[in-house]
């Protein structure tokens, strides 16, 4: 116990590479939870992350069926993947997922997002995916600080008692 | 079981400093932890302490999703008034539990 105290985390910066719903969630859960301790926080988002700090995508995520062997019917029975395959199916279970999240006051994506900045929490996009993916600046949240380099996001990590964080 | 003397009443804590029995809280109380904790309470404050009091008294579970909603504060202000841990420095000021939830 002594030793957790005496070598506290001060700084994550968590990478977040997934744009489905349970990849940005957990890099949202632990972002805000960082702040919300006191731990300073910078959250990355590249690739198909990118979709979570983007306006018109941040509150329409799906998560997988097909490709996805731990998803479950709500009685417990494993969901056939190739159910994925059905139109609307994804889109009926990414909606049943954030109702669930809803009823534990786990807000949506964009109000998820205010509340870490509010907190002071910084939010940054990787300028290589940005390029990839031909994203304009203006398809970001307002609460998007920057687009950086890998380069510029490692000095921004530094410090002691810092931590980085792969979703 | 631990306890602590605030204004000159003697109170039950837990291990972390948290009340353990909410009923024992009082104004002046208040105003001995938040000076341990660095903080400096004005109306404000006490006003934000009767919500998160009351939210407990209520049974609901705290969030700092239902603090931005509340109406008395914004979560900006929030962070503003208890620094640091502000979830956890409040409910410790307001004399109830720590707040078990992850958001």
């Amino acid at each position: 116990m002594s030793d957790t105290n005496e070598h506290p985390v001060k700084k994550v910066s968590i990478i977040c590479a997934k744009g489905a719903i349970e990849d940005v969630y957990a890099a949202l859960v632990m972002g805000n939870g960082a702040v919300m301790e006191g731990i300073e926080c910078n959250l990355f988002f590249t690739f198909f992350g990118l979709d979570a700090i983007m306006k018109k995508r941040m509150d329409k995520l799906h998560t997988a069926i097909l490709g996805n062997p731990a998803l479950r019917l709500p009685g417990g029975a494993r969901m056939p993947s190739l159910m994925g395959v059905i139109p609307g199916m994804e889109a009926m279970v990414s909606g049943m997922m954030k109702s669930g999240m809803d009823k534990l006051d786990i807000p949506p994506v964009s109000e998820f997002i205010e509340l870490f900045v509010a907190g002071g929490g910084n939010l940054y996009a990787c300028k290589l995916a940005v390029e990839m993916f031909k994203v304009k600046k203006e398809d970001f949240s307002e609460h998007v600080k920057d687009i950086i380099t890998i380069g510029e996001f490692y000095e921004k990590a530094g410090g002691e008692g810092s931590h980085i964080i792969f979703t | 079981m631990a306890t602590k003397t605030y204004a000159g009443v003697t109170v039950d804590v837990n291990e972390e400093g948290y009340f353990n029995n909410p009923q024992q809280w009082t104004k002046e109380i208040a105003k001995e932890i938040a000076k341990e904790e660095g903080v400096e309470l004005t109306d404000k404050h006490f006003e934000v302490l009767e919500y998160l009091r009351n939210k407990f008294n209520s049974g609901d579970a705290l969030s700092i999703r239902g603090i931005n909603k509340s109406g008395v504060v914004d979560v900006k202000t929030f962070y503003q008034m208890f620094p640091g841990a502000p979830m956890k420095k409040a409910t410790k000021i307001a004399g109830i539990p720590k707040p078990a939830s992850c958001v």
